[in-house]
């Protein structure tokens, strides 16, 4: 192919040398190539997509072993979706997949973002950069985008390597429905690192070291994994009256309060999202009363309506992910951008 | 001036309360070297932000090339290149790489980009370090870049913001007859902030001199030195052997002669204030009275002095009130009205 358009280049000049605006790629475009060009040649990438590839390995070498147990489990509704077992399987000496990805998606988000802007302003690029006709906020958008390109490569290639690796060991074919949960757990873990690289991104712009942004962003995820949790059990703990003096309904009503305030955490979206997308049977987020249950049969839920039940947490991911976004473009359209 | 290339007119950009360009009215017409000439934070950059769009004015407007900057900053960045105060390029990259970069974005060819970004290296005198990484390279040879970086675009217009920062005094030469160079071969138009005066003296067809915000004059060097120092336009000094008395009766006869204005005398200097130039005639005084005349100097005002006359307070007002802006702000408008 590149071959090819190269010939073609060369053709083509000798024959109207005025054909350049064709052949031009846009800025955008441009700049976006750049940097999934950098990512891809940064240490820093390279270190994280070694750790993450080791956890990955991990996590399949303990799914796979074992992953008979798992699938001869009769009580085990999900038990005959084995690609998806094999993301969820663990004996509990190492968490699953997906669990990692929770805390190490921030990351790889924070370090891909959290010098976008800031790196740029110190070396005076970002003058120069600036002075070429461009948009100031293709710059944004092509920091953005590059990151998310690479991530979603690095997903969706692991996410292939799991399915062609469990075709070849177990021999089982995959259902069409296997696939696409794989595909929607793909397509959230992109999301969730996507939140926390807009995230960094927005606070490259709004600090000016990049240690400083970095630290912050490391900052707010260690405060989510491990402070929020513990946070929110304080605050409803003390508001909750006598546990067994209160009536079914307020019990609810409490455990859902706790519930959604603990999902302003993002790694909370993130993991109610994956367990329903990998865990077929999962049939409610929330508590359940018994008349709810009362004559459901433990099974495995369809496609579409495990996609129903993460719509909200999709659309919270997504709705953080733009607050950032905008918040970003908002400071950094008009600021100065003079070392 | 009929076809001014860049024209400022009333630009006013306020920083808070302080006024960093203070309504500045600039014509500049094609093909000229135009200096901007002031001390550190006197809003040259501002200025020059300004005229590409990359900060928004308070007041005013800035149209480059015949469009606004402010407006329409794209159509102006496709016809100005920029080279800042402090540039930079990626580290990771080689300078040839972030060349290419450069020219990409601005739409040139992809079948092209290699060919020109390695013409434009060659040009700045940077064909034997091409391949070498940005980061390798030394403070003047970033500066070289940075000006095939402003080249490779083909800018009808260039603007350089302190572009002589750091190199050393030969380089600086080279760098400024090139741009020179360039301007009179190409009928680019230059315009080129500094704070040094020589340098500046050596290649611009103009100057401006900007001190807070204002633009105080504008005008070549002769114009300036025969505006500023009005009659009094020669100083002659002459160095005897021994030193002289403070007030040497013999001086009283020249004191006589109508061109002269004023006379110094300082041990062995005396200096002699004139309206035309009577460096002969004082020699010759000197020697009939019998004096060992060790020099002779004739000074000519260039830039040095009239830089001097018009920074001189404010330099001693910024050091000795750094922190009252109110006073600072009293005490400015004192001397304007001086």
């Amino acid at each position: 192919m590149e071959n090819l358009a190269y010939f073609r280049g060369l053709f083509s000049k000798e024959v109207k040398p005025n054909s350049s605006p064709l052949s031009a790629p846009s800025p955008f475009s441009v700049m976006v190539r750049k940097e999934v060009a950098d990512h891809v040649r940064s240490w820093r990438f390279i270190i994280m997509v070694v750790l993450i590839i080791l956890t990955f390995l991990g996590a399949m070498y303990v799914s796979l072993k074992n992953i008979s147990a798992a699938v001869a489990n009769e009580q085990d509704p999900d038990r005959l979706f084995v690609y998806l077992k094999l993301l969820t399987t663990t004996d509990g000496t190492l968490p699953p997949f997906h669990i990692f990805i929770t805390f190490l998606g921030p990351l790889l988000g924070i370090a891909l973002g959290f010098d976008a802007i800031n790196a740029e302003q110190n070396n005076g690029t970002l003058t120069r950069l600036l002075a070429q006709p461009v948009y100031r906020d293709n710059l944004l958008l092509a920091k953005f985008t590059g990151a998310l390109i690479v991530i979603s490569v690095l997903f969706l290639s692991l996410g292939l390597l799991m399915i062609g690796g469990g075709l070849i060991i177990t021999g089982a074919p995959i259902e069409p429905v296997e696939f696409f949960r794989i595909l929607g757990f793909i397509a959230l873990s992109v999301l969730y690192v996507g939140f926390w690289l807009s995230l960094s991104i927005c606070l490259s712009v709004v600090f000016k070291h990049a240690a400083t942004s970095a630290l912050t962003a490391m900052g707010i995820w260690l405060f989510f994994t491990v402070f929020y949790g513990i946070i929110i059990n304080i605050i409803v703990t003390a508001l909750l009256p006598d546990q067994y003096s209160l009536a079914p309904e307020a019990a609810l009503a409490y455990n859902n309060l706790l519930l959604d305030l603990s999902r302003i955490a993002p790694g909370q979206l993130y993991t109610d999202a994956t367990t329903t997308l990998l865990m077929p049977s999962v049939r409610s987020l929330g508590p359940m009363t018994m008349e709810q249950m009362a004559g459901a049969i433990p099974s495995p839920l369809p496609l579409k309506e495990s996609f129903m039940i993460v719509w909200p947490q999709v659309t919270g991911l997504i709705a953080a992910i733009t607050v950032c976004f905008a918040l970003t473009y908002y400071l950094f359209m008009r600021r100065e951008i003079r070392t | 001036m009929e076809n001014p290339i860049i024209e400022l007119n009333g630009l006013t950009k306020f920083y808070g309360s302080m006024k960093a360009v203070d309504n500045l009215h600039l014509r500049i017409s094609k093909g000229e070297v135009f200096g901007l000439l002031g001390p550190n934070g006197a809003g040259k950059t501002t200025t020059i932000l300004m005229m590409l769009g990359l900060a928004e004015p308070s007041a005013g407007t800035a149209i480059v090339c015949g469009v606004n900057a402010t407006t329409n900053p794209i159509a102006v960045k496709q016809k100005v290149g920029y080279m800042p105060d402090s540039v930079g390029f990626y580290d990771n990259m080689t300078a040839l790489e972030n060349l290419m970069y450069i020219a990409r974005l601005n739409g040139m060819p992809e079948q092209q980009t290699e060919e020109r970004a390695r013409q434009t290296m060659e040009m700045v005198g940077l064909a034997g370090e091409m391949d070498k990484k940005a980061a390798a390279y030394s403070r003047g040879m970033k500066q070289r870049l940075g000006l095939a970086d402003v080249l490779i675009r083909e800018p009808e217009v260039i603007i350089l913001d302190e572009p002589t920062l750091g190199i050393d005094p030969s380089g600086v030469k080279e760098f400024l007859s090139f741009i020179r160079h360039l301007s009179r071969q190409q009928g680019l138009t230059v315009l080129l902030s500094s704070h040094h005066l020589h340098q500046v003296q050596q290649v611009c067809d103009r100057v401006g001199i900007f001190v807070e915000g204002k633009l105080l004059v504008e005008g070549n060097i002769e114009t300036l030195s025969r505006n500023l120092f009005g009659e009094e336009s020669f100083t002659v000094v002459i160095t005897v052997k021994e030193p002289l008395p403070a007030s040497w009766e013999p001086l009283k006869e020249l004191e006589q002669l109508a061109a002269i204005r004023n006379i110094n005398i300082s041990e062995k200097a005396v200096e002699f204030s004139c309206t035309e130039d009577l460096t002969p005639d004082i020699v010759r005084f000197f020697v009939e009275k019998g004096l060992n005349v060790m020099g002779v100097h004739k000074k000519e005002f260039g830039l040095d002095e009239i830089y001097q006359r018009y920074f001189e307070n404010n330099l001693k007002k910024n050091i000795s009130n750094g922190k009252s802006g109110l006073f600072q702000r009293s005490f400015f408008k004192r001397s304007k009205t001086q």
